[in-house]
């Protein structure tokens, strides 16, 4: 049984030159406890996916224009507003890329704790202190009952992060998607923060769904991997199938410019070209122009996902032959 | 905190200084003599110069300016030519009404500059923005003696629900002031309400569009938890910057509209001091609002810090 089903996932945007589909029939699920990895380079519609599973995107101008959200038998694209803030907290929460601008600066961070538990359970005020210090602890911000009364600016980017993490976990989910978590970090603080999101799923044993357009997190963290492009999901596979046979001529291209986490310098792009902005997408394989192994009928369709070996899919029309034997 | 209120007062200093330099010099500029003035039409030369030598305006200006400063330093702003009492004491009788129709039409400006402000963002673009910024225009481009006359046409003379001027105090009957204040407190109120409603939701806009709004909205917490805690208290930071401008604004428009309801007011007392050559009533007058508005901008700054942490620990 999965945790959440995403299918044939949809979302458009009104912009000014009418609406253009930010990601088109996304579909992937998530077991209980597992962590997925969705890479993809900036603009491919990971925070897109990820913020329309959460209802955050404000409609207008975003619109789930086709498929559904499943997550503990219900379809949150369907819910009300009321209904989505129950599941925000103790089903799903989030984390965010800017630690530095996602807490609030006039409110200290052991109020924004508080809150959070406060808005789905019934506690008293010190037993609400005393789950946010225990958090706090968790998440590893040292001396924490002293830390409670302060305010965002006194601290870090990673401290902040954590406690962000500390926030999204308080009310213990059963899944914590977090969008770039460590891109706007130092490389030290990154590993430091993957760690502790490894440890804190051993401890409280949520599922994760972690977003980036590194390789490199992805091999540090994820049990099984979507690869984005343009919109679409264009790979899935657990992480050994990805780095060890990737059938996508984009995910291989994205393997070659893996940055190491313990390097500060990304390696130069190896896959020339840019993504399409959502309006100017090719026709049929999006990646048709980026692609050294395009061909004609590469742009006559858009092909579509196949399961090429058992927990193996990707949707390239030559990936059968390309593939290393 | 303490700290931002002590040198701030200590820079109000210089100011206070200039405003009473200026006020002392401006009334000596403009041309007429204030013995002449006091004595009346009727009263001979011999008179007017016995007056003048009584009231010490036969004295060099540089003189009278040294008095001005020996009594200030003592504490003493000096006597009204025209009313013949202390300017503090005529000040005092006056100040509340002031007071109490600026307070009044703070009230006013407030609950509709912000709450007009809040919703008008919140339905961006809507009916409801269009109407409350359509609102706000008005009540910017309309002067406020002419909606005042327009408020005493329909409410005084048509309708009959309210004193077309007139002053009760509140301490006699809080009731009849209420009744005779409500018309000036709103037709003056509305300049305001307008450039605050606009301010709102501009600050508002900028606000919602932050991350921490979505991190709050994550969290599962209620609408209005999102809105009125963790938008509004950081809309509120730009909004109180203007509060001091507000205050300062609501004063200088108490003027007109305390002469179109007949209220007995500083307005009325500053003008007939002006018109009459009264200096010492004039440059008291002034000093005494000057320092009012002061205190109200520190009181400001001081707000400033308790709502922004990062201000409040620099
Ligand atoms: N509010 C919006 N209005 C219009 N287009 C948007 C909006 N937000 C995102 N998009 C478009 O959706 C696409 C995917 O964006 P996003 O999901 O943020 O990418 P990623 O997170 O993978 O970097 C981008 O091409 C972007 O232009
Ligand atoms: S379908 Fe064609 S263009 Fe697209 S990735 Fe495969 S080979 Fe390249
Ligand atoms: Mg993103």
């Amino acid at each position: 049984m999965n945790l959440l089903d995403v299918r044939g996932l949809t979302t458009a945007f009104m912009t000014g030159s009418g609406e253009v589909n930010a990601i088109e029939e996304v579909s992937f699920s998530i077991r209980e406890g597992e962590i997925l990895g969705i890479v993809g380079e900036s603009g491919s519609g990971k925070s897109v996916t990820a913020l329309t599973v959460m209802g955050l995107l404000p409609q207008p101008p975003a619109r789930v224009a086709a498929g559904e959200v499943i997550f503990g038998g219900q379809n949150l694209t369907r819910m009300s507003d009321r209904q989505m803030r129950s599941i925000r907290g103790p089903g799903i929460s989030m984390i965010f890329q800017e630690p530095m601008t996602s807490l609030n600066p006039v409110f200290s961070i052991g109020d924004q704790v508080m809150e959070t538990i406060a808005a789905h359970e019934r506690l008293s005020q010190s037993d609400l202190r005393k789950r946010a210090i225990d958090m706090l602890d968790k998440v590893g911000i040292p001396s924490a009952a002293r830390r409670l009364d302060d305010y965002p600016h006194q601290m870090s980017g990673g401290q902040r992060q954590r406690v962000m993490i500390a926030m999204a976990l308080a009310c213990n989910p059963k899944l914590l998607i977090a969008d770039e978590p460590t891109t706007a970090l130092d490389v030290t603080i990154q590993a430091q923060i993957l760690d502790l999101l490894m440890d804190l799923r051993d401890e409280f044993g949520m599922a994760i769904m972690i977003i980036t357009h590194n390789m490199g997190v992805i091999a540090e963290t994820a049990d099984r991997v979507l690869v984005m492009y343009a919109g679409r999901v264009i790979e899935e596979a657990p992480v050994a199938g990805i780095f060890d046979r990737p059938l996508h001529p984009y995910t291989r291209g994205l393997l070659e410019c893996v940055p190491s986490l313990v390097e500060d310098k990304p390696r130069l792009v190896a896959i020339p070209g840019t993504l399409p902005e959502p309006a100017r997408r090719p026709p049929g394989c999006r990646f048709a122009p980026r692609c050294v192994h395009a061909q004609p009928a590469c742009t006559a369709a858009i092909p579509s996902l196949e399961l090429l070996e058992p927990t193996h899919t990707a949707a390239c029309f030559r990936a059968r032959e390309l593939a290393p034997a | 905190m303490i700290g931002v209120a002590f040198r701030r007062l200590l820079s109000a200093i210089p100011v206070l200084f200039i405003v009473s330099l200026i006020s002392f010099g401006l009334m000596r500029l403009i041309p007429g003599d204030p013995a002449a003035a006091i004595a009346g039409v009727s009263a001979t030369p011999a008179e007017i110069e016995r007056l003048r030598r009584d009231l010490g305006l036969d004295q060099p200006v540089w003189m009278q300016l040294i008095d001005y400063y020996q009594g200030l330093a003592r504490g003493d702003l000096g006597k009204s030519l025209l009313l013949g009492k202390g300017v503090f004491a005529a000040t005092m009788e006056r100040l509340p009404v002031t007071l109490g129709l600026s307070a009044y039409a703070m009230v006013f400006t407030l609950l509709i500059g912000v709450v007009s402000g809040i919703i008008a963002a919140l339905r961006q673009n809507s009916w409801a923005d269009q109407a409350a910024m359509m609102f706000a225009m008005i009540g910017i481009s309309v002067p406020n003696f002419f909606l005042g006359l327009l408020m005493i046409i329909l409410f005084a003379v048509h309708l009959g629900w309210l004193p077309s001027g007139g002053y009760v105090a509140f301490r006699e009957d809080p009731m009849g002031w209420l009744a005779s204040m409500t018309m000036p407190a709103f037709s003056l109120a509305m300049l305001q309400a307008g450039l605050l409603a606009r301010i709102t939701r501009s600050s508002m806009l900028e606000v919602l569009r932050q991350d921490y709004i979505r991190t709050a909205r994550a969290k599962g917490l209620p609408q209005g938890k999102v809105v009125l805690k963790h938008a509004l208290s950081n809309a509120m930071i730009p909004i109180v910057t203007v509060v001091g401008i507000i205050v300062s604004l609501l004063l200088s428009g108490a003027v007109v509209t305390e002469a179109l309801f007949s209220l007995p007011g500083m307005g009325q007392l500053l003008t007939q001091a002006v018109l009459s050559r009264d200096y010492p009533m004039v440059q008291g007058g002034l000093l005494l609002v000057t320092t009012f508005l002061v205190l109200v901008n520190i009181s400001v700054d001081v707000l400033y810090a308790v709502l922004d942490p990062r201000v409040r620990y620099e």
